[in-house]
């Protein structure tokens, strides 16, 4: 139950990663002066949870699968002082070629309605769907397109 | 039944809706059992307000006794204790008793409900035949007490008043009348319910749009919705219990995020207050009163508030049978609580909320252990996982916070801040005070004590990590186990640590996280260092020190290490291998020259780029690279092997992967280390069999699981590297490698030919050693050994024949080095000698092409050799010169005898045949040459081509001869064509006069020129001629000198002019001229013009019957463009007799059948011979009657067996086949004359025809 609309922004990623099928990663941005390393593990960890939910939803769903894994789990992340607690949620979307999208969020965003996740995502696979087309890109090489970092930017959260 | 205490306890939630009794209390008594137990026994369906789906429900009741005090004052919001329904028992059947006492008391008893406000209320009148039987007498019906009741009180609500028959006999009637009391009291209980309920909610929901107002309170608001949750949990609507927390939950949740956003509430206040008390969530009380009675007062930290409500969740979600959701609920409030904290600004103890969490988390678990058994534990690890790690991770920053991670202990600092949080806890609740295993024992046991806290938490770890093993989160496991690592790396323990971390690098190699790899690298390598590995520890500093995610600093830092340890100058045989690949990078290899393939003892250079990936530059004592050679087998000629396949030659690239970083591309997989065997026959050492052998395909040919991650193709740990020691090596010494690509070139040794394949590469740094094992793709050259070899060509193409020509003699020398006095023997050959020149100079060129040095060279000829001698020349290089040489156009029919050359070889008469890419004729010239290293004589061949094509014919004009000679030049030169000569060999009486005008004539290529003499004679013209055509050409604008002979010889027989053939056309009579479609008379006269020879007479003549010598002839008119029809006879015989200008005349009708001037028929005349002719010779009379052209020359002489000579008609036909002679021996048959021997006047003559008069359509025709 929600009682009073706020206005939301909707720029609240701290992390955006594109993982490729293998597993590693293609792209991994994080909001700057954040702890870079820190996302590089929490990301890698947090694909046990997606390939749970990816041969989950294979087993249930068969074809008709949905792209959007959903909340993945939170986690704590130590901010820069080590005694204010930082909680990230992480969210999964995995495309038909088992490219994976992971975004992370920052907890206080706990607002943030599903779809606008979803939207996220979609935009995200839209943007990475062009950088596929691009025919000078060879697939599996890490993602350098100008367009998609643009996009990637709209979404993080803007810190000075 | 049971008395009830004034306030009803709600400690337990065995609470049930509250029915009051009033009336006949033992009445009630007797039937209460009965009515408890039937009550709940059948569902009722409860239809809802606002749209809420029904529902079955059980219902029970909790009934009391009737008192005033229980009726809900004004305000009184309270839900638990609201009597929902009010029931008046009587079992009065007896009318006085009924208005003198049980009137009135019913009376106040509706009263007081009226006063509250409350409709629920119920009369049951209890009838038992024993009251009837009792009071017969004055018995009133039953049913007028029932009525007087329903009259005095149910206005209009007759259903308020129920009557119970006989309830504790077991008939079919009491129990219908159970049945509808039953059901009565259940349908007046909802009824009730819904109400009541409603009006509540509605109150509630007032009460929560007030919630903008500045008094407002979400404490008091907590309270009234709880309340409700209370009922609907009474009514065991568990679900709509837990919507009315989620509710309250939302609620609060909202308020916090708008303070956080600057919406402040007023009431927030009293959670903003600084924690004290941190004692984690409090799971085994279905309701916990303290916090509940603290929230009632407004008290309640955030903490509390939280803690509370999610205990009321849980106990709900486990009531719902939902475990799992609960420790999914657990880990979100967790965080939330947290975040909401820091929204809120609430000052906390440092420490503080990871006791809190840690207790929580705890208690969960233990709530969740408390409902499930261990298979449904275990099968639900997913679930509880997450609050495993949590823990986890709270008392390792817990341990870290209050100094018990540290080697040395905790200081005081550290005893005074666990001191404050284990003030925190406050003391343990009476729950679990007997329990050995309790949240609170553990963690003060946990933070009494560095030992009790490395066991708690290695326990916990080792849980969680087997958890996430078991639900295979391996990197989740591993995160865990990375974790640990630095627990024990804190601890001093780096041993065990290693293992860990380990574990964790290969899973982040695997599948390409840079970032972490590094991370996670740099703590092994602190491990490595403690552990004093050394070798592994240089591994890891060489990757680190490669590995661009690093600081420059930090990598110098690393790289210094190596160098360090590499420039002590400890024990020699103590050096260090380690993999060539973290080091730097072998990219590109460069053979000079480009082929790879060198002659013995020559210069090889390989340059190698490396790419060096330290941050500094390193200088290197030995760079080297170990070489298998292969002795070489089979032709010592290396060229023929040429280099090896490539695209871009002698350049080798090596595509490898970064070991530190970068994805693992998808096709990487160990590269094959291929071997070459060979099967040899022990007897003689041949060849058997020979293949190439895999060595590692135990790694090549494994199953690559596609869901498993992708094989570690760069290594974690360098494996360990064996260096082969090789006889041969490339090596440098002192090399400098800058960080990037460094170029270093080594001379490749090259003594004995073979093959060299280059195996290993390693670099030595002092005690340390980079190996690279094996380089692949195999590289290898070639080094052979040539023989001499000698080669002549033409300067020019195409060579031609009769004139000065220059021919490149080219000397590889190979292995043999040409001394001074070395010289090549020529033998001479008549066709072809070689013109002396004076400027003859050899060059000298090396391998790469680049001239060396210049010589004249010195040719000496004797008769029968051409000597040149050669100038020194050293191995392995090419000598070049060029001579000018002639050969001589073969110019007819002689035959040289065989002869013999110098050297004892048959000498080849050069031949000359026609060639299907030219039109010249071409001739093979083969020359021996005598050379100084070898014992045998080279035999080369050149091929020079005619210039001319020659052709003769025989021309006459009645007795007048005429011989024509015709030159084609068929190459691609022009010429210039001079001295053009005729001359007759036998007949000295002979004269040709030369009717050719020019002295020089241009003979441009693919022309012809045609020269014409007349032959003149005095007695008698000879049959046979003779006849040398010869001419000088040179090619044009060249010197006078230049000019060379041509010569062409060929022979005429049958020259002298025999018969000549006269026709006459005339008009038929009276016409002055033929007209179309009119015969005309042909008149044929045939004379002899001479005598016949002696030789003639004899072959051609016979004796006729009257004694007269007649030569039979045969003529024959024919018309081949149907000009002419002949009437009549076209052909016949003539006899001629044997006498000079004897003639004869033959008349034949034509018909012309065209107007205008048409030619006249032909005339042919041919020799008859007789079938008794004993004639030797007679070619096919088709093509006796064909062959008048001189075309035969080209169409038959590629048959002739000779064909140097070029000869005439006759002698063509002199040569027959025997098949033709047998066959002529039985007919008569006709031979034509050669041309000339019949001369026809009328040849081409042509007759004016004019149209027959009635024609008027005119033809034209034009052929």
């Amino acid at each position: 139950m929600r009682l009073t609309a706020r206005s939301r922004n909707t720029n609240m990623a701290v992390c955006i990663a594109v993982i490729a099928k293998e597993n590693y990663p293609l792209y991994i941005r994080s909001v700057p002066t954040q702890n870079e390393l820190k996302f590089h593990y929490t990301v890698h960890t947090s694909l046990d949870v997606v390939e749970e939910k990816i041969s989950a939803v294979g087993k249930s769903l068969g074809d008709q699968r949905e792209l959007y894994l959903g909340l993945l789990y939170p986690t704590e992340d130590y901010k820069l002082k080590p005694n204010i607690l930082n909680w990230r949620t992480r969210y999964g979307y995995v495309t038909n070629s088992k490219v994976k999208f992971v975004i992370v969020v920052d907890s206080s965003n706990t607002s943030l309605r599903d779809n606008e996740i979803r939207s996220m995502f979609r935009k995200l696979h839209n943007s990475f769907t062009d950088v596929m087309c691009n025919p000078f890109h060879n697939p599996g090489d890490p993602i350098q397109s100008k367009a998609f970092d643009g996009i990637v930017s709209g979404m993080m959260v803007q810190t000075g | 039944m049971e008395c009830q205490e004034e306030k009803p306890i709600i400690y337990t939630m065995e609470n049930k809706p509250i029915v009051t009794c009033a009336g006949d209390q033992s009445l009630f008594t007797s039937l209460y059992t009965s009515l408890a137990q039937q009550l709940p026994r059948e569902p009722m369906e409860w239809r809802r307000t606002y749209g809420r789906a029904p529902k079955m429900i059980h219902l029970e009741a909790n009934f009391v006794q009737f008192k005033e005090e229980l009726l809900p004052k004004e305000g009184n919001k309270a839900l638990l204790t609201f009597p929902f329904l009010h029931i008046y028992w009587t079992d009065c059947c007896d009318t006085e008793v009924y208005k003198g006492s049980v009137k009135e008391d019913m009376m106040r008893w509706q009263n007081s409900l009226r006063a509250h406000g409350s409709a629920d209320w119920v009369i049951i009148v209890v009838e038992t035949n024993d009251n009837k039987k009792k009071n017969k007498t004055n018995i009133l019906p039953r049913s007028s007490i029932v009525d007087k009741i329903r009259s005095d009180f149910c206005n209009k609500q007759n259903d308020r008043c129920v009557v119970l028959s006989d309830p504790l006999k077991d008939s079919s009637r009491s129990q219908e009348s159970w049945n509808s009391l039953l059901l009565k009291l259940r349908t007046l209980l909802l009824m009730s319910f819904t109400k009541n309920l409603g009006r509540f909610e509605d109150d509630m929901r007032t009460l929560r749009e007030k919630r903008t107002q500045p008094g407002w309170s979400f404490c008091e608001y907590f309270m009234v919705q709880e309340e409700l949750a209370f009922v609907f949990e009474m009514l065991q609507q568990f679900e709509d219990a837990l919507v009315q927390y989620d509710e309250l939950d939302a609620l609060f949740t909202q308020y916090v995020l708008n303070f956080g956003a600057g919406d402040t509430a007023n009431w927030l206040g009293s959670f903003c207050a600084p924690v004290r008390n941190w004692s984690g969530l409090l799971l085994r009380r279905p309701i916990d009163m303290e916090k509940r009675d603290g929230i009632q007062r407004g008290e309640a930290s955030l903490l509390d508030l939280r803690s509370y409500l999610f205990s009321r969740q849980c106990t709900l979600l486990i009531f719902l049978q939902r475990p799992w959701e609960v420790t999914q609920r657990a880990l979100e409030l967790l965080h939330n609580c947290v975040q909401e904290l820091r929204l809120l600004e609430v000052s906390v103890l440092e420490g503080a909320l990871d006791c809190w969490v840690f207790l929580s988390c705890l208690e969960v678990l233990h709530r969740i252990e408390g409902c499930c058994d261990q298979a449904q534990l275990a099968a639900n690890c997913s679930h509880t996982v997450g609050l495993w790690a949590y823990a986890t991770d709270k008392l390792k920053s817990l341990g870290e916070l209050c100094g018990l991670v540290s080697e040395k202990g905790p200081t005081s600092e550290d005893l005074n801040r666990t001191v404050d949080l284990l003030a925190g806890l406050g003391d343990e609740r009476p729950e679990t005070v007997n329990s050995l295993q309790s949240p609170y024992k553990k963690l003060k046991e946990a933070l009494s004590s560095v030992e009790a806290f490395e066991r708690h938490y290695l326990e916990l770890s080792h849980a969680a990590m087997e958890m996430y093993r078991a639900i295979s989160r391996l990197r989740s496991a591993r995160l865990v186990g990375k974790s640990l690592a630095e627990f024990y790396m804190r601890k001093g323990d780096p041993e065990r640590a290693e293992t860990f971390l380990q574990e964790a690098l290969k899973s982040y190699v695997s599948e390409g996280w840079s970032l972490p790899v590094t991370h996670t690298r740099k703590q092994i390598a602190e491990c490595q260092k403690l552990l004093s590995r050394t070798e592994d520890y240089l591994q890891t500093s060489a990757l680190l020190a490669g590995d661009v995610n690093l600081t420059t600093e930090e990598r110098k830092h690393f790289c210094q290490e190596i160098l360090t340890f590499a420039g002590k100058s400890g024990d020699q045989s103590h050096k260090v291998t380690l993999s060539m690949g973290v080091f730097t990078q072998l990219t590109r290899l460069q053979f000079r020259p480009a082929t790879a393939s060198v002659h013995s003892g020559a210069v090889l250079q390989v340059e190698l780029t490396l790419r060096c990936l330290m941050p500094v530059s390193v200088r290197i004592q030995q760079l080297a690279a170990s070489i298998h050679f292969d002795l070489e087998r089979g032709g010592t000629n290396g060229r023929s092997k040429g280099a090896q396949r490539q695209t871009n030659p002698g350049i080798v690239e090596f595509h490898q992967a970064n070991p530190s970083a970068g994805p693992p591309s998808s096709s990487a997989s160990p590269s094959l280390e291929l071997d070459e065997i060979q099967d040899r026959s022990p007897s003689d050492n041949s060849l058997n069999s020979t293949g190439v052998v895999c060595k590692n395909t135990h790694l090549v040919m494994r199953r690559h699981d596609s869901n498993s991650p992708p094989d570690t193709p760069n290594c974690v740990s360098p494996p360990a590297v064996a260096m082969k020691e090789g006889a041969q090596m490339l090596q440098v010494q002192d090399v400098t490698l800058e960080p990037g690509n460094n170029s270093i070139v080594f001379t490749a040794p090259s003594g004995q030919p073979g093959t060299y394949t280059l195996r290993q590469l390693f670099a030595t740094v002092g005690q340390v050693q980079f190996v690279l094992p094996h380089i692949y793709p195999s590289v290898q050259y070639e080094v052979y050994s040539q023989e001499p070899q000698l080669t002549v060509e033409p300067l020019s193409e195409p060579l031609l024949a009769g004139l000065p020509q220059m021919v490149k003699f080219t000397l590889l020398t190979g292995h043999y080095a040409v001394k001074k006095g070395d010289a090549l023997q020529l033998s001479n050959t008549d066709t072809m000698p070689i013109l002396p020149s004076t400027s003859c100079s050899a060059r000298i060129s090396n391998p790469a092409a680049e001239l060396v040095a210049e010589s004249a060279l010195s040719i000496q000829s004797s008769e029968k050799v051409t000597s040149i001698s050669l100038p020194p020349t050293p191995p392995y290089h090419t000598l070049e010169f060029q001579l000018e040489v002639l050969c001589v156009i073969p110019s007819g029919t002689e035959r040289p005898a065989n002869e013999r050359l110098t050297n004892g070889e048959v000498r080849h008469r050069p031949r000359s045949y026609s060639h299907p890419d030219t039109p010249m004729t071409a001739i093979d010239q083969r020359m021996s040459i005598d050379c100084p290293w070898s014992i045998y004589s080279t035999l080369l061949a050149l091929t020079f081509y005619i210039p001319f094509k020659t052709k003769h014919s025989l021309l006459s004009a009645g007795n007048r001869k005429y011989i024509q000679v015709c030159v084609q030049n068929v190459s691609d030169l022009n010429f210039t064509l001079a001295e053009v000569k005729l001359a007759e060999k036998q007949h000295v009486s002979l004269e040709l006069q030369s009717l050719n005008t020019k002295t020089q004539q241009l003979l441009c290529s693919k022309h012809s020129v045609f020269c014409l003499w007349e032959v003149r004679w005095k007695d008698d013209l000879p049959s046979c001629l003779q006849c040398v055509f010869s001419a000088d050409f040179s090619p044009v604008n060249q010197d006078v000198s230049a000019f060379k002979p041509f010569h062409y010889q060929f022979q005429l027989e049958r020259v002298t002019t025999l018969y000549s053939v006269q026709a006459e056309i005339f008009p038929p009579a009276g016409e002055q001229h033929c007209r179309s479609g009119f015969l005309c008379g042909l008149e044929v006269s045939i004379t002899r013009l001479t005598e016949p020879a002696e030789g003639e007479v004899a072959e051609d003549s016979k004796t006729d019957s009257d004694g007269l010598k007649t030569t039979k002839l045969m003529y024959e008119v024919a018309d081949s463009s149907s000009n002419w029809a002949v009437c009549g006879k076209s052909s016949g015989m003539v006899s001629m007799p044997m006498a000079a200008s004897a003639t004869h005349k033959v008349q034949i009708e034509v018909m012309p059948l065209f107007a205008g001037h048409l030619p006249f028929p032909k005339i042919k005349v041919l020799k008859y011979l007789p079938h008794t002719a004993a004639v030797a010779i007679q070619p096919d009379p088709d093509s006796c009657v064909e062959n008048d052209s001189l075309s035969l020359l080209d169409k038959t002489l590629d048959d002739q067996a000779d064909t140097a000579s070029i000869r005439s008609r006759g002698s063509v036909h002199s040569v027959g086949s025997g098949d033709q002679q047998q066959r002529g021996v039985a007919m008569p048959r006709l031979e034509p004359f050669s041309p000339g021997q019949v001369f026809n006047h009328s040849h081409t003559r042509q007759v004016l025809v004019l149209p027959s008069t009635d024609d008027h359509i005119m033809e034209v025709n034009a052929t």
